[in-house]
Protein backbone atom coordinates (compact mmCIF):
# COMPACT_ATOMS: atom_id res chain seq x y z
CA UNK A 1 0.00 0.00 0.00
CA UNK A 2 2.83 2.41 1.14
CA UNK A 3 4.20 1.29 -2.48
CA UNK A 4 1.34 2.43 -4.37
CA UNK A 5 1.14 5.67 -2.54
CA UNK A 6 5.26 6.23 -3.13
CA UNK A 7 4.63 5.44 -6.76
CA UNK A 8 1.25 7.49 -7.48
CA UNK A 9 3.03 10.65 -6.06
CA UNK A 10 6.04 10.07 -8.96
CA UNK A 11 2.98 10.34 -11.94
CA UNK A 12 2.76 14.39 -12.02
CA UNK A 13 6.46 14.56 -12.41
CA UNK A 14 6.73 13.81 -15.89
CA UNK A 15 3.45 14.98 -17.05
CA UNK A 16 4.21 18.20 -15.54
CA UNK A 17 7.20 17.84 -17.60
CA UNK A 18 5.61 16.94 -20.95
CA UNK A 19 3.22 20.22 -20.41
CA UNK A 20 5.91 22.34 -19.84
CA UNK A 21 7.59 21.80 -22.85
CA UNK A 22 5.17 21.64 -25.18
CA UNK A 23 4.18 25.06 -23.87
CA UNK A 24 7.52 26.44 -24.16
CA UNK A 25 8.02 24.57 -27.93
CA UNK A 26 4.33 26.42 -28.38
CA UNK A 27 5.85 30.00 -27.64
CA UNK A 28 8.80 29.91 -29.60
CA UNK A 29 7.13 28.35 -32.90
CA UNK A 30 6.57 32.25 -32.66
CA UNK A 31 3.39 34.82 -32.63
CA UNK A 32 0.07 33.00 -32.79
CA UNK A 33 -1.14 36.43 -33.72
CA UNK A 34 0.44 36.69 -36.61
CA UNK A 35 -0.33 33.63 -37.98
CA UNK A 36 -3.90 33.61 -37.01
CA UNK A 37 -4.34 36.90 -38.82
CA UNK A 38 -2.15 37.35 -41.72
CA UNK A 39 -0.59 40.62 -42.77
CA UNK A 40 -3.15 42.86 -43.08
CA UNK A 41 -4.37 43.33 -40.28
CA UNK A 42 -5.00 46.42 -37.91
CA UNK A 43 -3.59 46.95 -34.76
CA UNK A 44 -7.06 46.95 -32.80
CA UNK A 45 -7.64 43.74 -34.34
CA UNK A 46 -4.56 42.42 -33.01
CA UNK A 47 -4.39 43.85 -29.40
CA UNK A 48 -8.50 42.22 -29.67
CA UNK A 49 -7.25 39.38 -30.05
CA UNK A 50 -4.00 38.67 -28.24
CA UNK A 51 -6.39 39.70 -25.47
CA UNK A 52 -8.46 36.64 -26.09
CA UNK A 53 -5.32 34.17 -26.37
CA UNK A 54 -4.23 36.57 -22.73
CA UNK A 55 -1.19 37.07 -24.83
CA UNK A 56 -1.21 40.39 -23.30
CA UNK A 57 -0.65 38.80 -20.10
CA UNK A 58 2.49 37.63 -18.17
CA UNK A 59 4.10 34.06 -19.50
CA UNK A 60 3.39 32.63 -15.95
CA UNK A 61 -0.52 33.78 -16.17
CA UNK A 62 -0.40 32.15 -19.58
CA UNK A 63 0.68 29.44 -18.50
CA UNK A 64 -1.66 28.96 -15.81
CA UNK A 65 -4.27 29.51 -18.35
CA UNK A 66 -2.61 26.56 -20.92
CA UNK A 67 -3.16 24.23 -17.44
CA UNK A 68 -6.63 25.14 -17.38
CA UNK A 69 -7.35 24.48 -21.12
CA UNK A 70 -5.40 21.31 -20.75
CA UNK A 71 -7.59 20.09 -17.80
CA UNK A 72 -10.88 20.82 -19.68
CA UNK A 73 -9.70 18.57 -22.22
CA UNK A 74 -9.21 21.98 -24.68
CA UNK A 75 -6.47 21.96 -27.60
CA UNK A 76 -8.42 23.81 -29.61
CA UNK A 77 -10.01 23.78 -32.66
CA UNK A 78 -8.33 21.18 -35.62
CA UNK A 79 -7.17 23.60 -38.52
CA UNK A 80 -7.74 20.64 -41.03
CA UNK A 81 -10.86 19.22 -39.32
CA UNK A 82 -12.45 21.85 -38.03
CA UNK A 83 -13.48 20.19 -34.91
CA UNK A 84 -12.24 19.58 -31.01
CA UNK A 85 -8.64 18.47 -31.50
CA UNK A 86 -9.37 16.15 -28.33
CA UNK A 87 -11.74 14.75 -30.06
CA UNK A 88 -10.42 13.82 -33.22
CA UNK A 89 -7.39 12.51 -31.62
CA UNK A 90 -9.86 10.48 -29.05
CA UNK A 91 -10.99 8.66 -32.16
CA UNK A 92 -8.08 7.42 -33.41
CA UNK A 93 -6.43 5.97 -29.89
CA UNK A 94 -8.36 3.14 -30.38
CA UNK A 95 -6.06 1.98 -33.55
CA UNK A 96 -3.18 2.46 -32.05
CA UNK A 97 -3.87 0.97 -28.76
CA UNK A 98 -5.10 -2.33 -30.61
CA UNK A 99 -1.58 -2.07 -32.56
CA UNK A 100 0.47 -1.43 -29.56
CA UNK A 101 -1.10 -4.31 -27.33
CA UNK A 102 -0.92 -7.03 -30.27
CA UNK A 103 2.29 -6.04 -31.51
CA UNK A 104 3.39 -6.05 -27.48
CA UNK A 105 1.77 -9.18 -27.23
CA UNK A 106 3.68 -10.49 -29.77
CA UNK A 107 6.98 -9.38 -28.92
CA UNK A 108 6.48 -11.07 -25.85
CA UNK A 109 5.22 -14.49 -26.96
CA UNK A 110 8.24 -14.85 -29.42
CA UNK A 111 11.24 -12.90 -27.55
CA UNK A 112 10.81 -14.75 -23.99
CA UNK A 113 11.15 -18.07 -25.04
CA UNK A 114 13.48 -17.66 -27.35
CA UNK A 115 15.23 -15.91 -24.76
CA UNK A 116 14.81 -18.80 -22.14
CA UNK A 117 16.43 -21.06 -25.24
CA UNK A 118 19.03 -18.94 -25.54
CA UNK A 119 20.27 -18.86 -21.85
CA UNK A 120 19.28 -22.91 -21.59
CA UNK A 121 21.54 -24.08 -24.77
CA UNK A 122 23.87 -21.00 -24.00
CA UNK A 123 27.00 -21.17 -26.48
CA UNK A 124 24.99 -24.08 -28.42
CA UNK A 125 24.03 -23.48 -31.37
CA UNK A 126 20.27 -22.44 -30.56
CA UNK A 127 22.30 -19.41 -28.61
CA UNK A 128 23.91 -18.55 -31.56
CA UNK A 129 21.86 -18.74 -34.14
CA UNK A 130 19.18 -16.30 -32.03
CA UNK A 131 21.38 -13.90 -31.13
CA UNK A 132 23.09 -13.29 -34.09
CA UNK A 133 18.92 -13.18 -35.65
CA UNK A 134 18.71 -10.43 -32.46
CA UNK A 135 21.89 -8.59 -33.83
CA UNK A 136 20.36 -8.34 -36.91
CA UNK A 137 17.17 -7.49 -35.85
CA UNK A 138 18.50 -4.15 -33.44
CA UNK A 139 20.45 -3.04 -37.05
CA UNK A 140 16.98 -3.69 -39.32
CA UNK A 141 15.16 -0.33 -39.70
CA UNK A 142 11.63 -1.04 -38.78
CA UNK A 143 10.43 0.67 -41.75
CA UNK A 144 12.13 -0.93 -43.94
CA UNK A 145 11.36 -4.33 -42.89
CA UNK A 146 7.59 -3.55 -42.82
CA UNK A 147 8.43 -2.17 -46.89
CA UNK A 148 10.27 -5.63 -47.28
CA UNK A 149 7.32 -7.64 -45.79
CA UNK A 150 4.73 -5.43 -48.35
CA UNK A 151 6.65 -6.41 -51.16
CA UNK A 152 6.80 -10.12 -50.35
CA UNK A 153 3.33 -10.96 -48.65
CA UNK A 154 1.20 -8.13 -50.31
CA UNK A 155 2.79 -7.30 -53.77
CA UNK A 156 4.29 -10.82 -54.87
CA UNK A 157 2.36 -13.47 -53.13
CA UNK A 158 -1.26 -11.33 -53.01
CA UNK A 159 -2.23 -12.93 -49.25
CA UNK A 160 -2.19 -9.60 -47.44
CA UNK A 161 -3.57 -6.10 -47.69
CA UNK A 162 -0.81 -3.40 -48.45
CA UNK A 163 -2.22 -0.76 -46.01
CA UNK A 164 -5.68 0.19 -44.15
CA UNK A 165 -7.62 -0.82 -41.09
CA UNK A 166 -10.00 -3.95 -41.73
CA UNK A 167 -10.68 -7.16 -40.66
CA UNK A 168 -8.31 -9.65 -39.15
CA UNK A 169 -5.79 -10.10 -42.17
CA UNK A 170 -5.02 -6.28 -41.91
CA UNK A 171 -3.74 -7.06 -38.80
CA UNK A 172 -1.03 -8.96 -39.74
CA UNK A 173 2.14 -7.25 -41.27
CA UNK A 174 1.86 -3.87 -38.96
CA UNK A 175 1.92 -6.50 -36.15
CA UNK A 176 4.37 -8.27 -36.78
CA UNK A 177 6.86 -5.08 -37.87
CA UNK A 178 5.83 -3.80 -34.37
CA UNK A 179 6.84 -7.00 -32.50
CA UNK A 180 9.84 -7.62 -34.96
CA UNK A 181 11.15 -3.93 -33.70
CA UNK A 182 10.93 -5.02 -30.05
CA UNK A 183 11.80 -9.03 -30.24
CA UNK A 184 15.41 -8.48 -30.06
CA UNK A 185 15.65 -6.64 -26.85
CA UNK A 186 13.60 -8.74 -25.65
CA UNK A 187 16.07 -11.87 -26.52
CA UNK A 188 19.15 -10.54 -25.06
CA UNK A 189 17.57 -9.37 -21.79
CA UNK A 190 15.72 -12.43 -21.10
CA UNK A 191 18.86 -14.36 -21.46
CA UNK A 192 20.81 -12.16 -19.58
CA UNK A 193 18.46 -12.83 -16.72
CA UNK A 194 17.84 -16.72 -16.92
CA UNK A 195 21.63 -16.56 -16.76
CA UNK A 196 22.06 -14.62 -13.99
CA UNK A 197 19.52 -16.62 -11.81
CA UNK A 198 20.51 -19.86 -12.51
CA UNK A 199 24.29 -18.92 -10.99
CA UNK A 200 21.90 -18.40 -7.51
CA UNK A 201 22.85 -20.15 -4.43
CA UNK A 202 19.15 -21.03 -4.39
CA UNK A 203 19.18 -22.92 -7.87
CA UNK A 204 22.27 -24.49 -7.07
CA UNK A 205 20.63 -25.60 -3.66
CA UNK A 206 17.47 -27.34 -5.89
CA UNK A 207 19.98 -28.97 -8.04
CA UNK A 208 21.55 -30.47 -5.27
CA UNK A 209 18.55 -31.34 -3.44
CA UNK A 210 17.72 -33.57 -6.83
CA UNK A 211 15.53 -31.21 -8.60
CA UNK A 212 15.35 -32.10 -12.45
CA UNK A 213 16.56 -29.10 -14.48
CA UNK A 214 13.43 -28.87 -16.44
CA UNK A 215 11.96 -28.44 -12.65
CA UNK A 216 14.74 -26.04 -11.39
CA UNK A 217 13.91 -24.22 -14.63
CA UNK A 218 10.11 -23.91 -14.47
CA UNK A 219 9.68 -23.45 -10.46
CA UNK A 220 13.50 -21.96 -9.15
CA UNK A 221 14.56 -19.87 -12.20
CA UNK A 222 12.17 -18.63 -14.61
CA UNK A 223 9.98 -16.95 -11.47
CA UNK A 224 13.06 -15.45 -10.21
CA UNK A 225 14.13 -13.89 -13.94
CA UNK A 226 10.92 -12.75 -14.60
CA UNK A 227 11.48 -9.08 -13.30
CA UNK A 228 13.87 -7.48 -15.19
CA UNK A 229 12.03 -8.30 -18.33
CA UNK A 230 9.24 -6.88 -16.90
CA UNK A 231 10.62 -3.89 -16.11
CA UNK A 232 12.07 -3.55 -20.32
CA UNK A 233 8.46 -3.92 -20.70
CA UNK A 234 8.22 -0.21 -19.29
CA UNK A 235 11.24 0.38 -20.40
CA UNK A 236 10.47 0.10 -24.07
CA UNK A 237 7.22 1.89 -23.92
CA UNK A 238 8.50 5.12 -25.42
CA UNK A 239 10.71 3.41 -28.32
CA UNK A 240 7.50 1.19 -28.99
CA UNK A 241 5.19 4.06 -29.46
CA UNK A 242 7.80 5.46 -31.62
CA UNK A 243 7.91 2.26 -33.42
CA UNK A 244 3.93 2.85 -33.81
CA UNK A 245 3.94 6.17 -35.59
CA UNK A 246 6.83 4.63 -38.26
CA UNK A 247 4.28 1.37 -38.41
CA UNK A 248 1.53 3.55 -39.07
CA UNK A 249 3.01 5.70 -41.55
CA UNK A 250 3.67 2.59 -43.49
CA UNK A 251 0.76 0.93 -43.44
CA UNK A 252 -2.13 3.82 -43.28
CA UNK A 253 -3.00 2.69 -40.40
CA UNK A 254 -5.88 5.35 -39.08
CA UNK A 255 -4.29 5.86 -35.51
CA UNK A 256 -2.57 8.61 -33.27
CA UNK A 257 0.65 8.36 -34.76
CA UNK A 258 -0.12 8.93 -38.28
CA UNK A 259 -2.65 11.51 -37.57
CA UNK A 260 0.20 13.23 -35.75
CA UNK A 261 2.71 13.12 -38.66
CA UNK A 262 0.38 14.01 -41.19
CA UNK A 263 -0.80 16.88 -38.68
CA UNK A 264 2.59 18.41 -39.00
CA UNK A 265 2.57 18.76 -42.46
CA UNK A 266 0.04 20.25 -42.06
CA UNK A 267 0.78 22.90 -39.69
CA UNK A 268 -2.25 21.51 -37.67
CA UNK A 269 -0.39 22.62 -34.31
CA UNK A 270 -3.77 21.27 -31.91
CA UNK A 271 -4.05 18.15 -33.20
CA UNK A 272 0.10 18.24 -33.03
CA UNK A 273 -0.57 18.89 -29.24
CA UNK A 274 -3.32 16.97 -28.50
CA UNK A 275 -1.94 13.58 -29.54
CA UNK A 276 1.94 14.43 -27.64
CA UNK A 277 -0.07 14.90 -24.72
CA UNK A 278 -2.61 12.10 -25.11
CA UNK A 279 -0.02 9.69 -26.46
CA UNK A 280 2.31 10.81 -23.11
CA UNK A 281 -0.29 10.15 -20.72
CA UNK A 282 -1.04 6.95 -21.89
CA UNK A 283 2.72 5.76 -21.40
CA UNK A 284 2.48 7.35 -18.50
CA UNK A 285 -0.24 5.38 -16.96
CA UNK A 286 0.79 2.46 -18.90
CA UNK A 287 4.43 2.51 -16.68
CA UNK A 288 2.60 2.80 -13.64
CA UNK A 289 0.40 -0.40 -14.93
CA UNK A 290 4.07 -2.14 -15.27
CA UNK A 291 5.14 -1.00 -12.22
CA UNK A 292 2.56 -2.32 -10.10
CA UNK A 293 2.63 -5.49 -11.75
CA UNK A 294 6.43 -5.83 -10.90
CA UNK A 295 5.53 -4.55 -7.41
CA UNK A 296 2.61 -7.61 -7.35
CA UNK A 297 4.61 -10.34 -8.38
CA UNK A 298 7.74 -9.29 -6.19
CA UNK A 299 7.99 -9.06 -2.96
CA UNK A 300 11.51 -7.25 -2.84
CA UNK A 301 9.92 -4.10 -4.41
CA UNK A 302 6.54 -3.66 -2.62
CA UNK A 303 8.60 -4.37 0.35
CA UNK A 304 11.47 -2.08 -0.04
CA UNK B 1 36.45 -25.54 -32.70
CA UNK B 2 32.51 -24.72 -32.59
CA UNK B 3 30.29 -21.95 -34.43
CA UNK B 4 30.02 -20.22 -30.72
CA UNK B 5 33.64 -19.94 -30.11
CA UNK B 6 34.80 -18.71 -34.10
CA UNK B 7 32.28 -16.19 -33.74
CA UNK B 8 33.76 -14.76 -30.57
CA UNK B 9 34.66 -11.01 -29.59
CA UNK B 10 37.59 -10.77 -31.77
CA UNK B 11 36.04 -11.24 -35.24
CA UNK B 12 32.93 -9.28 -34.08
CA UNK B 13 35.00 -6.37 -33.67
CA UNK B 14 37.18 -6.76 -36.46
CA UNK B 15 34.38 -7.07 -38.54
CA UNK B 16 32.30 -4.18 -37.17
CA UNK B 17 35.50 -2.03 -37.12
CA UNK B 18 36.04 -2.90 -41.04
CA UNK B 19 32.21 -2.31 -42.22
CA UNK B 20 32.61 1.17 -39.80
CA UNK B 21 35.59 1.99 -40.94
CA UNK B 22 34.38 1.31 -44.91
CA UNK B 23 31.20 3.60 -44.20
CA UNK B 24 33.40 6.17 -43.08
CA UNK B 25 35.65 5.95 -45.59
CA UNK B 26 33.05 6.44 -48.40
CA UNK B 27 31.13 9.02 -46.07
CA UNK B 28 34.81 11.41 -46.18
CA UNK B 29 35.60 10.90 -50.04
CA UNK B 30 32.35 10.88 -51.06
CA UNK B 31 32.53 13.52 -54.11
CA UNK B 32 35.88 11.25 -55.28
CA UNK B 33 33.98 8.16 -55.16
CA UNK B 34 30.86 9.14 -56.39
CA UNK B 35 30.51 8.34 -60.53
CA UNK B 36 27.85 11.17 -61.17
CA UNK B 37 26.52 14.07 -59.65
CA UNK B 38 23.70 13.36 -56.69
CA UNK B 39 21.52 15.80 -57.43
CA UNK B 40 22.28 16.01 -61.50
CA UNK B 41 18.36 15.23 -62.77
CA UNK B 42 18.04 13.71 -66.13
CA UNK B 43 14.36 12.35 -67.07
CA UNK B 44 15.82 10.55 -69.94
CA UNK B 45 17.30 8.10 -67.83
CA UNK B 46 14.28 7.28 -64.98
CA UNK B 47 13.93 4.59 -62.99
CA UNK B 48 16.78 2.61 -64.58
CA UNK B 49 17.20 -0.89 -62.65
CA UNK B 50 20.82 -1.93 -61.12
CA UNK B 51 23.50 -3.78 -63.28
CA UNK B 52 22.69 -7.68 -62.37
CA UNK B 53 19.28 -6.93 -63.83
CA UNK B 54 18.06 -6.47 -67.58
CA UNK B 55 18.67 -3.67 -68.86
CA UNK B 56 20.98 -2.44 -66.53
CA UNK B 57 24.46 -1.29 -67.11
CA UNK B 58 27.59 -0.06 -65.46
CA UNK B 59 27.27 3.44 -66.18
CA UNK B 60 24.59 3.74 -63.36
CA UNK B 61 25.28 0.40 -61.31
CA UNK B 62 22.65 0.76 -58.79
CA UNK B 63 19.99 2.40 -61.25
CA UNK B 64 18.80 5.42 -60.95
CA UNK B 65 15.87 6.85 -59.25
CA UNK B 66 12.40 8.59 -60.16
CA UNK B 67 14.14 11.95 -61.52
CA UNK B 68 16.95 10.00 -63.25
CA UNK B 69 19.48 10.57 -60.25
CA UNK B 70 22.35 8.37 -59.96
CA UNK B 71 21.18 6.00 -56.90
CA UNK B 72 25.07 4.54 -56.49
CA UNK B 73 26.17 8.18 -55.99
CA UNK B 74 22.91 9.65 -53.32
CA UNK B 75 23.97 6.49 -51.40
CA UNK B 76 27.40 7.29 -50.98
CA UNK B 77 26.45 11.11 -50.41
CA UNK B 78 23.90 9.66 -48.19
CA UNK B 79 25.85 8.21 -45.52
CA UNK B 80 27.33 11.41 -44.60
CA UNK B 81 24.67 13.02 -42.71
CA UNK B 82 23.99 9.16 -40.84
CA UNK B 83 27.26 8.73 -39.16
CA UNK B 84 27.83 12.99 -38.67
CA UNK B 85 24.19 13.16 -36.52
CA UNK B 86 24.77 9.10 -35.07
CA UNK B 87 28.20 10.17 -33.68
CA UNK B 88 27.53 14.19 -32.61
CA UNK B 89 24.08 13.25 -31.10
CA UNK B 90 25.93 10.56 -29.20
CA UNK B 91 28.81 13.07 -28.08
CA UNK B 92 26.32 15.48 -26.73
CA UNK B 93 24.00 12.55 -25.06
CA UNK B 94 27.49 11.17 -23.43
CA UNK B 95 28.79 14.53 -21.94
CA UNK B 96 25.67 15.62 -20.35
CA UNK B 97 24.31 12.37 -18.75
CA UNK B 98 28.26 11.37 -17.83
CA UNK B 99 28.66 14.79 -16.16
CA UNK B 100 25.09 14.79 -14.20
CA UNK B 101 26.01 10.54 -13.44
CA UNK B 102 29.47 11.85 -12.10
CA UNK B 103 28.63 14.70 -9.94
CA UNK B 104 25.43 12.55 -8.43
CA UNK B 105 27.97 10.05 -7.51
CA UNK B 106 30.35 12.25 -6.34
CA UNK B 107 28.70 14.50 -4.38
CA UNK B 108 25.82 12.68 -3.07
CA UNK B 109 23.21 13.97 -0.68
CA UNK B 110 20.75 16.82 -2.78
CA UNK B 111 22.53 16.47 -5.48
CA UNK B 112 22.11 12.89 -6.18
CA UNK B 113 18.54 13.06 -4.93
CA UNK B 114 17.70 15.92 -7.62
CA UNK B 115 19.42 14.42 -10.54
CA UNK B 116 18.38 10.85 -10.40
CA UNK B 117 14.67 11.65 -9.42
CA UNK B 118 14.57 13.46 -12.61
CA UNK B 119 16.52 10.66 -14.44
CA UNK B 120 13.78 8.40 -13.14
CA UNK B 121 11.07 11.02 -14.33
CA UNK B 122 12.87 11.75 -17.59
CA UNK B 123 12.47 8.07 -18.45
CA UNK B 124 8.68 7.95 -18.12
CA UNK B 125 8.93 10.51 -21.26
CA UNK B 126 8.24 9.12 -24.95
CA UNK B 127 11.53 11.07 -26.40
CA UNK B 128 10.33 9.99 -29.56
CA UNK B 129 7.06 12.22 -29.39
CA UNK B 130 9.56 15.22 -28.25
CA UNK B 131 11.96 14.61 -30.57
CA UNK B 132 8.86 14.78 -33.54
CA UNK B 133 7.85 18.34 -32.09
CA UNK B 134 10.83 19.88 -32.00
CA UNK B 135 11.59 19.35 -35.77
CA UNK B 136 7.89 19.81 -36.63
CA UNK B 137 8.89 23.17 -35.65
CA UNK B 138 11.90 24.49 -36.18
CA UNK B 139 12.75 22.17 -39.48
CA UNK B 140 15.05 19.30 -39.52
CA UNK B 141 18.66 20.58 -39.30
CA UNK B 142 21.55 18.85 -38.60
CA UNK B 143 21.69 21.01 -35.64
CA UNK B 144 18.11 20.39 -34.98
CA UNK B 145 18.80 16.23 -35.10
CA UNK B 146 22.27 16.29 -33.20
CA UNK B 147 20.44 18.20 -30.13
CA UNK B 148 16.71 16.57 -30.10
CA UNK B 149 18.25 13.12 -30.54
CA UNK B 150 21.21 13.38 -28.05
CA UNK B 151 19.00 15.65 -25.51
CA UNK B 152 16.73 11.93 -25.85
CA UNK B 153 19.38 9.95 -24.64
CA UNK B 154 21.29 11.02 -21.69
CA UNK B 155 20.21 9.69 -18.95
CA UNK B 156 21.07 5.56 -19.77
CA UNK B 157 24.90 7.09 -19.53
CA UNK B 158 23.64 8.98 -15.98
CA UNK B 159 22.91 6.34 -14.65
CA UNK B 160 25.79 4.02 -15.46
CA UNK B 161 28.11 6.79 -14.41
CA UNK B 162 26.25 7.54 -11.15
CA UNK B 163 26.48 3.97 -10.37
CA UNK B 164 30.28 3.89 -11.12
CA UNK B 165 31.17 6.66 -9.80
CA UNK B 166 29.39 5.50 -6.24
CA UNK B 167 31.40 2.60 -6.21
CA UNK B 168 34.92 4.30 -7.49
CA UNK B 169 34.68 6.91 -4.92
CA UNK B 170 35.38 4.14 -2.05
CA UNK B 171 38.44 2.47 -3.68
CA UNK B 172 41.80 3.84 -1.99
CA UNK B 173 43.35 5.31 -4.76
CA UNK B 174 40.67 7.86 -4.85
CA UNK B 175 40.42 8.03 -1.22
CA UNK B 176 44.35 8.65 -1.25
CA UNK B 177 43.49 11.35 -4.21
CA UNK B 178 41.13 13.22 -2.13
CA UNK B 179 43.23 12.83 1.15
CA UNK B 180 46.51 14.40 -0.68
CA UNK B 181 44.22 17.57 -1.49
CA UNK B 182 42.98 16.86 -4.68
CA UNK B 183 39.80 19.10 -5.54
CA UNK B 184 36.40 17.80 -6.70
CA UNK B 185 36.79 18.19 -10.02
CA UNK B 186 40.51 17.31 -10.43
CA UNK B 187 39.55 13.89 -8.49
CA UNK B 188 36.28 13.27 -10.91
CA UNK B 189 38.13 14.25 -14.04
CA UNK B 190 41.37 12.76 -13.60
CA UNK B 191 41.03 10.02 -11.34
CA UNK B 192 37.02 8.47 -11.40
CA UNK B 193 36.58 9.13 -15.09
CA UNK B 194 39.31 7.19 -16.74
CA UNK B 195 37.91 4.16 -14.95
CA UNK B 196 34.67 4.31 -16.16
CA UNK B 197 35.75 4.87 -19.77
CA UNK B 198 35.86 1.10 -21.40
CA UNK B 199 31.71 1.06 -20.25
CA UNK B 200 31.17 3.98 -21.05
CA UNK B 201 32.52 3.26 -24.46
CA UNK B 202 30.91 0.06 -25.12
CA UNK B 203 27.82 2.40 -24.05
CA UNK B 204 28.65 4.94 -26.55
CA UNK B 205 29.31 2.65 -29.33
CA UNK B 206 26.02 0.74 -28.81
CA UNK B 207 23.86 3.94 -28.73
CA UNK B 208 25.48 5.31 -32.01
CA UNK B 209 23.55 2.41 -33.79
CA UNK B 210 20.25 3.33 -31.96
CA UNK B 211 20.24 7.05 -32.85
CA UNK B 212 21.50 6.19 -36.82
CA UNK B 213 18.57 4.01 -36.64
CA UNK B 214 16.40 7.09 -34.97
CA UNK B 215 18.09 9.32 -37.10
CA UNK B 216 16.77 7.64 -40.73
CA UNK B 217 13.41 6.90 -39.35
CA UNK B 218 12.76 10.29 -38.70
CA UNK B 219 14.02 11.35 -42.31
CA UNK B 220 12.02 8.48 -43.56
CA UNK B 221 8.89 10.35 -42.16
CA UNK B 222 9.98 13.49 -43.90
CA UNK B 223 10.82 15.10 -40.66
CA UNK B 224 14.60 15.83 -41.29
CA UNK B 225 16.51 17.08 -43.84
CA UNK B 226 13.97 18.49 -46.50
CA UNK B 227 14.51 16.73 -49.94
CA UNK B 228 16.18 17.02 -52.25
CA UNK B 229 18.94 16.49 -49.77
CA UNK B 230 20.53 12.76 -50.44
CA UNK B 231 19.59 11.24 -46.93
CA UNK B 232 18.81 7.23 -46.30
CA UNK B 233 15.70 7.78 -45.11
CA UNK B 234 14.49 10.20 -47.61
CA UNK B 235 16.08 7.78 -50.52
CA UNK B 236 13.96 5.21 -48.57
CA UNK B 237 10.88 7.63 -48.62
CA UNK B 238 11.13 7.93 -52.50
CA UNK B 239 11.50 4.73 -52.93
CA UNK B 240 8.67 3.60 -50.84
CA UNK B 241 6.34 5.40 -53.54
CA UNK B 242 7.74 3.24 -56.69
CA UNK B 243 7.63 -0.27 -54.87
CA UNK B 244 6.17 -1.61 -57.87
CA UNK B 245 8.61 -0.18 -60.64
CA UNK B 246 11.15 0.25 -58.88
CA UNK B 247 11.71 -1.90 -55.33
CA UNK B 248 15.50 -1.52 -55.86
CA UNK B 249 15.34 1.91 -54.50
CA UNK B 250 13.91 1.19 -51.25
CA UNK B 251 15.72 -2.37 -50.65
CA UNK B 252 19.13 -0.74 -51.25
CA UNK B 253 18.82 1.90 -49.06
CA UNK B 254 17.75 -0.32 -46.62
CA UNK B 255 20.75 -2.50 -46.88
CA UNK B 256 22.95 0.27 -46.74
CA UNK B 257 21.65 1.15 -43.33
CA UNK B 258 21.57 -2.10 -41.97
CA UNK B 259 25.13 -2.63 -42.84
CA UNK B 260 26.47 0.95 -41.43
CA UNK B 261 24.10 -0.54 -38.09
CA UNK B 262 25.37 -4.08 -38.31
CA UNK B 263 28.78 -2.98 -38.29
CA UNK B 264 28.23 -0.42 -35.49
CA UNK B 265 26.38 -2.66 -33.10
CA UNK B 266 29.16 -5.71 -34.24
CA UNK B 267 31.98 -3.49 -33.30
CA UNK B 268 29.87 -2.43 -30.00
CA UNK B 269 28.98 -6.19 -28.35
CA UNK B 270 32.62 -7.21 -29.59
CA UNK B 271 34.24 -4.43 -27.50
CA UNK B 272 31.85 -5.34 -24.72
CA UNK B 273 33.18 -8.84 -24.85
CA UNK B 274 36.14 -8.08 -24.65
CA UNK B 275 36.21 -4.76 -22.48
CA UNK B 276 34.24 -6.22 -19.53
CA UNK B 277 34.47 -9.65 -19.72
CA UNK B 278 33.13 -10.13 -16.27
CA UNK B 279 29.71 -9.66 -18.10
CA UNK B 280 30.27 -11.04 -21.21
CA UNK B 281 26.72 -12.40 -20.74
CA UNK B 282 25.19 -9.34 -21.75
CA UNK B 283 25.42 -9.37 -25.07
Amino acid sequence: MRYLLRRLLLVPVPLIFVIAFVFVVLRLTGDPVAIYLGLDATPEQEAVLRAELHLDKPVIVQFGYFLADLAQGDFGTSIQFKRAAMEVVMERLGATLQLLVLGLALAILLGIPAGVACAVYKDKLPDFALSVLAVIGQSMPSFWLGILLIQLFALDLGWLPTSGRGGLEHLVLPTVTLATFLVPNFILVTRVSVLETMREQFVVTARARGAGAARALWRHVLPNAINPVVSLVGLQLGRLMGGAVITETIFAWPGVGRLMVSAIFQRDVPIVIASVFIVAVTIILANLLVDLVQAAIDPRIRLR
Amino acid sequence: MSAVTWFGPRLKVQIGAALVLGMCLIAIFASVLSPHDPYTQNLMLRLRPPVWADRGSWDYPLGTDNLGRDLLSRLIHGSRLSIVVGLMAMVVALSIGTTLGLLAGYLGGRTEQAIMRFADAYQAIPEILLAIVVVAVFGGGVTVLVLVLGFAGWETYTRVAFNLTRSLRERPFVEAAIASGGRGRYVMWRHILPQMSPVLTVIATLQVGQLILQETALSFLGLGLPPPTATWGNILAEGRDRLLVAPWIANLAGCAIVLLVLGVNLLGNGLRETLDPRRADRR
